[in-house]
C-alpha cells in the first residue's frame, strides 16, 4: 500500500547523493576497538535498520552520529558535506535528530511545551526580551506539526505524562520532524511498548520516511526491522559484516549474520 | 494510504480514552482540583478558627498574620523555583540572617562616619541583595560544578553562613539604623490595612508567578525538574539555569532580610533561623512536588497563608504554642502524602 512509493527511491540509491554517509569511521576505547572502518549510506525516503548483538557497537555508532562521541578516525557527511560535532547540539544543527530509547520528553510539560523546548518562541517587543512566551503561536504551530506527521492527539495542552507510550513516542518523533531534521535516528523506539503500540510506531516511521526524512532504526525487534526497513546494516564485533535487503533475504539469514554463524559458514553479503 | 488514516484514528481514540475512561477516577479528581484543595483547607481553617476565636476577623489579627507571613512568603517564592527543579535550598533562612546583618552593619558604620544620607540606605539595601544573591551563586556553583546533591550543599552553607553571621557583629544585634529602614517596616497603604512589607511580598509573588508560568525561564525551570536529561538534550544550559535559580532564592532571602530588619528596626544574628523549614513547608503544602517538575507560586502563597493562619489562629484560640509546630508538621506530612498519592496513581 504505502510502501510502494518508497521502494522506488530505495531501489536506486546509488543515483542520488546520500543524506547521511559514514566513511571509514572507527572508534577505540584504549585497546578496545568498538568500531572498525564503518561505511554506509542512508538515502532519502529510506528506512535503514542497524542491528547487531550486544556489544557489537550500535550504541557507539549512534552516539557518534548524534554528536555525543567523537570518532577516533573517519568522516561523517551530511548531504555530501563533511561535518564534525562537538556536542549533540551540533549534530542537531545539521539536521541529525536522535530520538532516544528513554524518550527525551518532560512528562510534566504539555505537548506543545515539549515540542518547543529549547527553542521556545517569545512575543515580539520588550516583553519578548524578557522571555515572555508566545504560547498561542506555539500551540497552533504544534497542532500543524503533529498533523503533518499524522499524529492526532486530542489537545496539545495535555501533559505528556498522561499519554500512552506510543503517543509519547509519536510526540518525540513529531518533535524531531518539527525541528526540520534531515535524518532521524531512532534508538530502540519500541522497546518499552506493547504489540499494538509497536505497530503504531511502525506506521509512524513509514509516515516520516514518506515525508522524505530517512530513518535509521536501531532495534532488537528483528521482525519489525525486517518488516519496516528497506535495508539492514549488520554490525558484528565493531564491523559491518553484512548489508541486507529484507526483500531479497529472509529473517533467519539476518539472524545468522547477527550471531556470526553466517560468517563462519563463509557466506558473503553486500 | 488507508492504513495511515486508520492509524490517525487510533491515536486520536487513544488520546480521548486517556482523558475519560482510561484513567482512574481518583486521579482525574486530583488533577481537576489541582491546587484548589489547599485553598479549600485555607477556607476551612479561616472558618474554624473564626468560630472558635472571633477576634480572627479583626484588623489587628489580619495585620499580625500578614506581617508574620511576609518573610516566609518571600523565602518560599525562591524555594518554589528551587523545588520545581527538584532541588532544595536549606540555606535560605541563614542567608536571610547573614545578608540582613551584613547590610545593617554597613549602614550602622556609614551612619557613624558619614551623615545619614540616602546613600547609606541604598548601599545597605544593595549589600543585602548582593550578599543574598552571592550566597545563592555559591550554592548554585557548588551544586552544578561539583555535581553534589543540593540537600548536602545547602546544608553545608546553612551551617557555614550561620557561623559567619555570628562573626559579623560578635553575635549581637545592630539597632543603629537609618530612619528610612524603620519607616519601610511601619508604613502602610489602604488606611493601614496593607503594610508595605506585605505589599512587597505580594508584588514579588505576582512578578515571580508570572516568571514561572509565562516566560521561557519558567518553562525551562519546570523542564529541568521534570526531566533533566530531556532539558539537556533540548540544548538548554542546565547548569547555568540552576545557578540562576539558586541565585534567585538567595536574592529573595536578601529581600526577606531587608523586610525583617525593617519590621524590627534592627538586625539580629538569629533572624531567619529555621525559616527554611517553614518556606519548604509552604511550598509543599502549596502542591509542589519535591521530585520536581510541579509547583506554582499561587500554591505557595496559599501554603504560606495556611502556615501563618495556623500560627495566629492557634494563638488566638489560646492553644499552647508548641501545638503550632505540631499542626504545621502534620499539614506538611499530609501535603507530601497527597503529592505521593498523585504521583503514584497518576502519571509518571
Ligand atoms: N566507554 C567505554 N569504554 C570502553 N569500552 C566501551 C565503552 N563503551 C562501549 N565500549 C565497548 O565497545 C563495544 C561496543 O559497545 P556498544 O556500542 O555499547 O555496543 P551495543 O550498543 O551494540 O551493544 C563493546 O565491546 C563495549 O564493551
Ligand atoms: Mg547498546
Amino acid at each position: 500500500m504505502d510502501s510502494g512509493e518508497q521502494s522506488g527511491a530505495a531501489a536506486s540509491p546509488g543515483l542520488e547523493q546520500p543524506v547521511l554517509e559514514v566513511r571509514g569511521v572507527s572508534k577505540r576505547y584504549g585497546s578496545v576497538h568498538a568500531l572498525r572502518d564503518i561505511n554506509f549510506e542512508i538515502h532519502r525516503n529510506e528506512v535503514v535498520g542497524l542491528v547487531g548483538d550486544n556489544g557489537a557497537g550500535k550504541s557507539t555508532l549512534v552516539n557518534i552520529l548524534s554528536g555525543a562521541l567523537h570518532p577516533t578516525s573517519g568522516q561523517i557527511l551530511v548531504d555530501g558535506a563533511p561535518v564534525s560535532f562537538k556536542s549533540a547540539t551540533d549534530a542537531r544543527d545539521v539536521g541529525i535528530e536522535t530520538v532516544y530509547q528513554d524518550l527525551a520528553l518532560a512528562p510534566d510539560l504539555s505537548i506543545w511545551a515539549n515540542l518547543f523546548l529549547g527553542r521556545e518562541r517569545t512575543v515580539s517587543g520588550p516583553l519578548g526580551w524578557l522571555g515572555w512566551l508566545d504560547r498561542r503561536a506555539m500551540m497552533s504551530r504544534s497542532v500543524e506539526d503533529l498533523d503533518r506527521t499524522k499524529i492526532h492527539i486530542a489537545s496539545v495542552s495535555s501533559r505528556v505524562g498522561r499519554l500512552s507510550g506510543g503517543q509519547r513516542q509519536a510526540v518525540a518523533v513529531g518533535r524531531a520532524v518539527a525541528w526540520g531534521s534531515r535524518v532521524l535516528l531512532l534508538d530502540e523506539p519500541t522497546a518499552a511498548l506493547g504489540v499494538e503500540q509497536q505497530a503504531k510506531v511502525g506506521d509512524l516511521i513509514r509516515t516520516v520516511s514518506g515525508h522524505g526524512i530517512p530513518v535509521l532504526l536501531i532495534s532488537h525487534n528483528l521482525p519489525q526491522v525486517y518488516e519496516l526497513c528497506d535495508r539492514v546494516v549488520v554490525l558484528f564485533h565493531g564491523r559491518v559484516i553484512a548489508e541486507l535487503r529484507p526483500k531479497e533475504t529472509d529473517l533467519d539469514s539476518i539472524v545468522s549474520w547477527i550471531t556470526g554463524s553466517a560468517m563462519l559458514a563463509g557466506k558473503t553479503a553486500r | 494510504m488507508l492504513k495511515v488514516e486508520e492509524h490517525q484514528r487510533d491515536l486520536a481514540e487513544t488520546a480521548e480514552e486517556d482523558e475519560t475512561g482510561g484513567v482512574p477516577w481518583f486521579q482525574r479528581f486530583m488533577e481537576r482540583i489541582g491546587a484548589l484543595w489547599t485553598l479549600g483547607v485555607l477556607v476551612v481553617l479561616i472558618v474554624a478558627f473564626g468560630t472558635v476565636a472571633p477576634t480572627l476577623y479583626t484588623k489587628a489579627a489580619w495585620l499580625a498574620t500578614a506581617s508574620f507571613a511576609v518573610e516566609y512568603l518571600i523565602l518560599a517564592i525562591g524555594q518554589t523555583f528551587v523545588i520545581v527543579t527538584a532541588g532544595i535550598d536549606l540555606a535560605d533562612g541563614a542567608t536571610l540572617g547573614f545578608s540582613a546583618m551584613a547590610g545593617s552593619l554597613l549602614m550602622a558604620n556609614m551612619l557613624g562616619s558619614h551623615d545619614s544620607g540616602g546613600l547609606t540606605v541604598v548601599a545597605g539595601i544593595l549589600l543585602m541583595l548582593a550578599t543574598g544573591a552571592g550566597i545563592g551563586l555559591l550554592n548554585g556553583l557548588i551544586i552544578t560544578k561539583m555535581k553534589l546533591p543540593p540537600f548536602i550543599v545547602t546544608l553545608g552553607t546553612l551551617t557555614a553562613v550561620t557561623g559567619a553571621t555570628d562573626l559579623l557583629n560578635n553575635g549581637t544585634e545592630i539597632t543603629n539604623l537609618p530612619g528610612f529602614v524603620t519607616t519601610l517596616g511601619t508604613a502602610s497603604v489602604i488606611s493601614g490595612w496593607l503594610p508595605v512589607p506585605v505589599l512587597v511580598a505580594l508584588a514579588l509573588a505576582l512578578v515571580f508567578g508570572l516568571v514561572l508560568t509565562r516566560t521561557r525561564f519558567g518553562l525551562r525551570t519546570y523542564a529541568i525538574g521534570s526531566n533533566e536529561v530531556a532539558a539537556r538534550r533540548a540544548g538548554i544550559d542546565v547548569d547555568r539555569h540552576l545557578v540562576r535559580v539558586y541565585m534567585i532564592s538567595g536574592l529573595l532571602a536578601g529581600v526577606a532580610g531587608l523586610m525583617v530588619t525593617a519590621n524590627f528596626s534592627s538586625a539580629s544574628p538569629i533572624a531567619g533561623a529555621n525559616d527554611e523549614l517553614y518556606a519548604i513547608a509552604a511550598v509543599v503544602i502549596g502542591g509542589a512536588s519535591i521530585f520536581g517538575g510541579r509547583g506554582t507560586i499561587f500554591g505557595t502563597v496559599i501554603g504560606t497563608a495556611i502556615i501563618a493562619l495556623l500560627t495566629t489562629g492557634l494563638v488566638l484560640a489560646n492553644v499552647q504554642p508548641f501545638w503550632q509546630q505540631v499542626a504545621i508538621g502534620a499539614v506538611v506530612v499530609g501535603a507530601v502524602a497527597v503529592d505521593r498519592v498523585r504521583t503514584v496513581v497518576g502519571t509518571d
